[in-house]
Formats: C-alpha cells, structure tokens, sequence
C-alpha cells in the first residue's frame, strides 16, 4: 500500500477516535458541572477541565480571556478556529477519507462525509440550540456508526490494519489522560486517593463519571460489584484485557496488528509495541500505586507518543 | 435574427420523436410531486457520495454539486452508430497524426498543414521527437465534443486529447437514474455503460507491451478539481491512486513509496497537465509532479496515458485540419463536420471575423472549460468593443466560429420544464482497439438562452441514452 494513503487511513481513523474522545470527555466534564460543587460553584473548573486535558486552554485564554461557560463549551465542541475542537478533527477525518476515498468502501466514504455535512448544520445552530448531551451522543455514535460500516465492509488487508492502527493509538492515549486528570482532581479535593477519600461522594461522582465516559461502567460494577474507587478502576482501565478501551485491550490490539504488517522496516514499531505489551501483561496494580498513579501515567504518556513516532517513520513515511 | 434549434425530443410539429416515446409516456403519466421528490432525494444522494468538483478562483475550495438534470437526454442506436464510427475515425486520425508529427511529418512535407501552425505551437514537445510508444498511441483517452445545428446535424466542436474529464458524472449519473426511476430501464433497452472502467483498465494494460503492466492514476491531488473522478477511476479500476510525492525514479525506472517498500510502475494514467508532470524537464515550481519522470519515459520504460505532446493536435488552431488529416492518413471522407472555423492569424479571415463579431463565437486556441470566449449574440456592445481590443493585440491567438444552434433538451427549470442547450462528450479509448462506451456525457447549459455548458460556468448534466429503435 502507497505510504501515503496508509498515513491518510492511518490519520482518518486517529481523528475520528480523537472526535469521539473529545465528546466522551466533554460529556463527562459536562454533567459533573451540573453537580452541586465545592468553591465557586458555578462548575467552570469541571467545563475547563477537557481544555486542560487537550492542552488547548492556554489557545482559548488567548482568544478569550477569561472563563465562561457557553464560550468554552463552543470552543471545545464546534469553533472551526479551533484546531483541536470536535468539529476541526471531524474535518480532518474527512478531508484524510476525502484524500483516500478510493480506498475506502462507499459505506464508509458516505458515512463520514454525512457527519461532516451534520456537523457543519449543527455549528449554524449553534450548541445550546442543539443541547449539550445530545451533541455529545450524536458524535459518538456517529463514531460508532463508522466503525461498522468499517467492520461490515471494508476487506481485511492492509487499508483496514492502519484504519485500527490509529484508532488503538488514539484510544490508548485518551484513557491514559481522562484517569490521570480525573486523579488529579481528587488529589487536589483530599489529601490522597485512599480508599476513604473514594468513598466520599465526591470520589463516587468522579469515578463513576469517568466510567460512563469509557462506557465502562457496567464492566466496573460486573466485575468488582463495588462502588468505584481509584485502585479498581485503575486496574479495569489499564490492565484489564477485556475492557474494550482499557491500555492493555489498546495495546493488545496495536501489538497483533504490528505483527501482522508486511515489510521489514516495520521492525522497531513492531518491537515497541510488543514491549509495551509485555509490560502491560506482566505489572500488577500494587506495582503502579506503589510508584504513584500519576507519575506512573505521565511515564507511559510518552511512550505511547514514541511508538506513534516509529509507525510514522516505519510505514508512513517509507521507501 | 430568429433562430430555429433542433429539440431532441420534439420535432417540428411539436410531435415527440419515436425515440423519446417511452419516456414521454412516462413522464407524463408521473405526479409532478413525485418527480420533485425524486429530483431533491437525487441532490441528496449526490451530496451525500460526495460527487463534487471545485471551481478554480474560488479561494476556500468550496466544493460544488454539479446540477444534475432527471431528464435524459436519448440517442436512437442507428443514429449513435454514425456518432460512434465517426469519433473512432476521428481518435484514429488524430493519433496517426501525431505519430507522423513526432517522426517523419509527411504532413507538412505533403503541404496539407503548415509547418509554423504546429511547429511554433506551444503544446508541441521537442521531447517527443523521435520517440517510439506501443501501437503509436498517443492519445488514448479522448474526449470528443459534439453539438448539433438547426437541422439535426452533429459537429465536432472540439477534440480533447489532453486529459478528458466528465466520465464519472456519466457512470454516476446513468447509477443516479437506475436508482431513481428503475422502471424506465425496464421498459426499453437502454444500452449499458457501466463497464467503461473496465475497458479503461483494458486500454491502459494494453498501452504497455508487458504483459501484466502494473497501472496507476497519477492526480495533482484532492484540491483538483477534478479530484472525485481521479479516485473514482483509480478505485472503480481497482489501481493505485497516487500524487507525484509518492512517485520516484531511480536509474529510468518510475517506483511508487510503499509501507512494504518501493513498488515498480509500468503504466500513469496521468491527469495531470505536461508542465507539471516533472520539474527537471518542464515547469521547475511543479509541485505536483515526478523528477526525472521525462527520462524514465523516454527510456521506455514506462507508459504515459495520455502521452506528453499531445496537446499541439487538439488545439484550436489544428482543429480546422483534422478534417483533412482524416483524409489524407485514412483516405476516407470525414463521418463527423467539423464547424466551419476563421483562423484570426490569416489577415484576411481576421477582417470578417471583426466585421461580424456580433454574431460569432471568438474563442483562445489554447482556452478551454469556457474561459476567455465571447459568444456575440449573447454579449454586451461594450463587451463585444473590449474583446475587439483583445483580437487585434494578438489575433494568432483566436479562432472564431458561427454560433451554432445548439440542440436543446426539456428540462427541470425553477417552474416546469424547459428546453435548455445541450453538448455531448463521447469518450474514447484506444488501446488494441479503439472503443467508445455508447452515450457519453451530455452537459446542459442551466440558464435560459445560454449556450456555455461547462460546469464551471454553471452547466448542468444528463444521463445519455443510447436506445435500441
């Protein structure tokens, strides 16, 4: 397959996981700000919190000056301004299927060209217009949506390996940073992330809320039939294989999915993900608290980055 | 002055023609709602597939929706096997000719063309002397433009031999009316076209004298205009569809960037222009192209569909002598006219082309999509004065016609429906043998009266049938 449509696939599936991310993070922040809340009251630290996440926050106090609530919801969701915000990784998803259309089933060419036809209506709307909630549902399953027609039409050969390539990076990279910030917000609320800070309710709305936001909660509540605390649902989100959008079911994926590529310059990616893997497989959720959540986070955050560098350089960018 | 046209489906007396019979019946049996819902579901359908050109000037590369008209435009098989003869003989003439061009130019020798009008032409490629290709072809993707006058008869307006496009607006279209209005193809035999890319492929296999040539379609990328209908041949085709970034040559050999490594090319179906095909032998601020593309090519070791130099035989100032090419290299008398043409850069033709420009076409010769024309009897005094100016600053520049009757067609308009001028572009493709899918592209100019039909000047198109009488 030519280099560059792998990295058009590659990148069509990434932003499109990325759109949906974005979504689940705003959903999450969303309905903890209607929650009654401690210090100011008015929920903007939970409405800046995906902007925080992104690293887009600085971008908007430039543009915008101070917080307000309707403003970064907009910023987030639909300003085209907004390199990062769900309606800028809708276009991108579009314009890399555009690039490659010629590669991807009807299905699939029709199905994001619609949401981005949808997209473009909603931001004339506006989003008050349209309802928060609702907008979020929408692009997940619009997401959804694409992923079976992907899985329902697209053949099984290289094409379709990059289109999941992207998606597990993308997705391994998200979980990673909705539990660290969802841990740093707690950190900040008591003194540690023990078990009876957990209980609190403010511990429970966390955690409970992160959960639903990875469509993990009744994974969470079958597995360990306990209200949610920092330990277990560290342990679904990292190590758990079964869990769809957990770093170990990510990393499982993108590891059969390396190994399954021709070519021998795929060797270092290949290698990388197999370690990391490795890694995964063999470290317990003690070994993690022991080091401290956050500092264990913060080390794998670049790992992640590095082995979406050497796919770029291996597959992307060859010959 | 008043002008009598030629309706396709009514004839003088306002009777409709046999061909049109069926569809007439039809028509005119559907509850008009019905025949909106369709025409709103068809806008859907397209915008949805995403079948879309960009319009060159418009800055945020908007993409556009080509209007696309339900009412067909419909040929009589007796009648299209004329058309069809006709453009073989024309594509066949116009690749010997430009075989000869590049070799012996027994052309010129013979004094049937004159040596400065193809010599001193622009579009003529030094490169290409002396070059040898497979089967002679050089032109194996043509695009034939056909209009017809007052009393029926078709013309050749112009020949495209560059890089045609239109085809995927004729496939989509003839899919768009089988998926609205099944039960018209039911009930006549309509003759299919769908296996154009097939016989695409065929002719570019056989454009290479190895035996399974590895073929690809070479774009300047999604901004292009014409960007839908590159992925769509490419997948249609089941090739590889690339930009000149993910080409190189090494040691005269073209190689495409793969994630398994570097892959041979044997065959470009290339939709890109000469100039920017490679930056070391044309244009150097080419972007879009392949360095050292040239050598490889010349070297013989790999096919440019269509070939470079192409451009010198369906320029505008040839035009006027492929009716005698086709004379002198098939000695065979011509099938399809051409339009009687005044060559400004002769003193004499210049003068009654000025002296009637009210009631002429003025066209470049090396124009095209419908830029930089005057069409008299549709034009201002001033825009007629100003174009005047024009003319005799650089007359070898210009060509000019008598504006023709364009045939018209009924058609959807803002309140009923309406006759509209049409054309018809055939495509045809050369390879072990030349071919023509029955039909072709019919463009509709949309506004009432106009006779510019490109889509970049707002022109609409139609499914083009072929029935069997």
């Amino acid at each position: 397959m030519l280099s560059r449509t792998a990295s058009d696939l590659y990148w069509m599936s990434r932003y499109l996981e990325r759109a949906e991310n974005l979504a689940r993070m705003l959903d999450v922040s969303y309905s903890l700000s209607l929650m009654p809340q401690d210090g100011r009251g008015d929920g903007l630290n939970e409405i800046a919190m995906p902007l925080l996440i992104t690293g887009t926050l600085d971008d908007y106090l430039e543009r915008h000056g101070d917080l307000h609530a309707e403003r970064l919801l907009h910023f987030f969701a639909l300003d085209a301004e907004n390199p990062a915000s769900i309606f800028s990784c809708l276009g991108a998803a579009r314009a890399s299927a555009h690039a490659v259309r010629g590669r991807i089933t009807a299905d699939m060419w029709e199905n994001i060209n619609a949401t981005y036809l949808e997209i473009r209506g909603i931001a004339e709307q506006g989003l008050s217009r349209y309802g928060m909630s609702r907008f979020c549902e929408w692009v997940k399953e619009r997401s959804h949506l694409f992923r079976g027609a992907t899985y329902g039409t697209i053949m099984r050969n290289d094409a379709f390996r990059f289109i999941r390539l992207g998606t597990f990076i993308e997705r391994a990279d998200n979980t990673l940073r909705m539990l660290d910030a969802r841990y740093e917000m707690l950190e900040l609320r008591g003194p540690s992330a023990n078990a009876a800070a957990d209980s609190s309710a403010a511990g429970y709305y966390q955690w409970s809320a992160l959960l639903r936001a990875l469509s993990s909660f009744e994974a969470y509540t079958e597995v360990y039939r306990d209200a949610p605390g920092a330990r277990q649902v560290a342990e679904l989100l990292l190590l758990r294989a079964d869990i769809p959008r957990s770093l170990r079911a990510c990393l499982e994926e993108l590891d059969i999915i390396l190994a399954s590529l021709p070519g021998a310059n795929g060797r270092p990616a290949q290698r990388l993900a197999a370690e990391l893997d490795a890694r995964l497989r063999y470290t317990g959720i003690d070994e993690i608290l022991d080091e401290g959540l956050h500092e264990w986070l913060n080390e794998f955050i670049p790992l992640l980055a590095q082995l979406g560098s050497v796919i770029h350089t291996s597959y992307l960018e060859a010959a | 002055m008043i002008r009598t046209f030629y309706d396709e489906m009514y004839d003088a007396g306002g009777v409709v023609r046999p061909h049109y019979r069926e569809f007439a019946r039809w028509l005119g049996e559907a509850p008009p709602e019905l025949l909106a819902q369709r025409r709103r579901e068809a806008d859907l359908l397209f915008h949805r597939a995403g079948i879309t050109f960009t319009l060159y000037g418009d800055e945020q590369g908007t993409e556009r929706l080509i209007p696309f008209d339900t009412i067909p435009r419909s040929i009589p098989a007796s009648e299209w096997r004329v058309v069809e003869r006709g453009c073989i003989q024309r594509v066949k003439a116009l690749n010997m000719f430009l075989a000869d061009l590049y070799h012996d130019q027994r052309i010129i020798k013979a004094g049937i063309i004159p040596a400065e009008q193809v010599l001193a032409n622009e579009q003529y490629q030094l490169a290409m002397q002396g070059l040898n290709l497979h089967r002679d072809l050089y032109s194996h993707i043509s695009g034939v433009d056909l209009v017809r006058d007052g009393d029926g008869t078709y013309y050749v307006l112009e020949d495209n031999l560059r890089t045609p496009s239109g085809v995927s607006y004729m496939l989509e279209d003839r899919k768009m009316m089988m998926r609205l209005f099944p039960e018209l193809f039911a009930a006549q035999r309509i003759a299919p076209i769908d296996h154009y890319p097939n016989l695409l492929l065929d002719t570019l296999k056989s454009s290479s004298p190895l035996d399974n040539p590895s073929v690809v379609v070479l774009t300047p990328g999604r901004f292009n205009s014409a960007f839908f209908e590159h992925a769509f041949l490419a997948r249609e085709m089941g090739v590889e569809l690339v930009e000149g970034a993910d080409l190189f040559v090494r040691d005269d050999r073209v190689f495409m960037r793969t994630t398994d490594g570097p892959k041979a090319v044997d065959v470009i179906y290339r939709r890109l222009d000469d100039a920017f095909l490679d930056p070391l032998a044309f244009n150097p601020d080419s972007m879009l192209g392949v360095p050292g593309l040239l050598a490889a090519y010349r070297s013989g070791n790999v096919v440019l569909a269509n070939a470079i130099g192409t451009g010198v035989a369906d320029d505008k100032s040839v035009y006027p002598f492929v009716t005698d090419m086709i004379r002198f290299y098939l000695d065979e008398e011509p099938i399809l006219k051409n339009v009687p043409t005044w060559q400004c850069r002769k003193p004499e033709e210049l003068s009654h082309v000025l002296a009637n420009l009210g009631d002429l076409v003025v066209k470049e010769t090396q124009g095209s999509g419908g830029y930089g024309m005057l069409v008299g009897p549709a034009s201002t005094a001033a825009e007629i004065e100003s174009f005047r100016a024009r003319l005799k600053a650089k007359p070898h520049a210009y060509i000019a016609q008598p504006t023709l009757c364009l045939s018209t067609c009924p058609t959807f308009v803002e309140n009923g429906i309406a006759p509209r001028h049409i054309d018809l572009r055939p495509f045809v493709l050369a390879g072990r043998e030349t071919r023509v899918v029955p039909g072709g592209l019919t463009r509709v100019a949309l506004r009432e009266g106009s006779l510019v039909v490109n889509s970049s000047q707002g022109g609409g198109t139609k499914d083009t049938w072929v029935v069997e009488d």
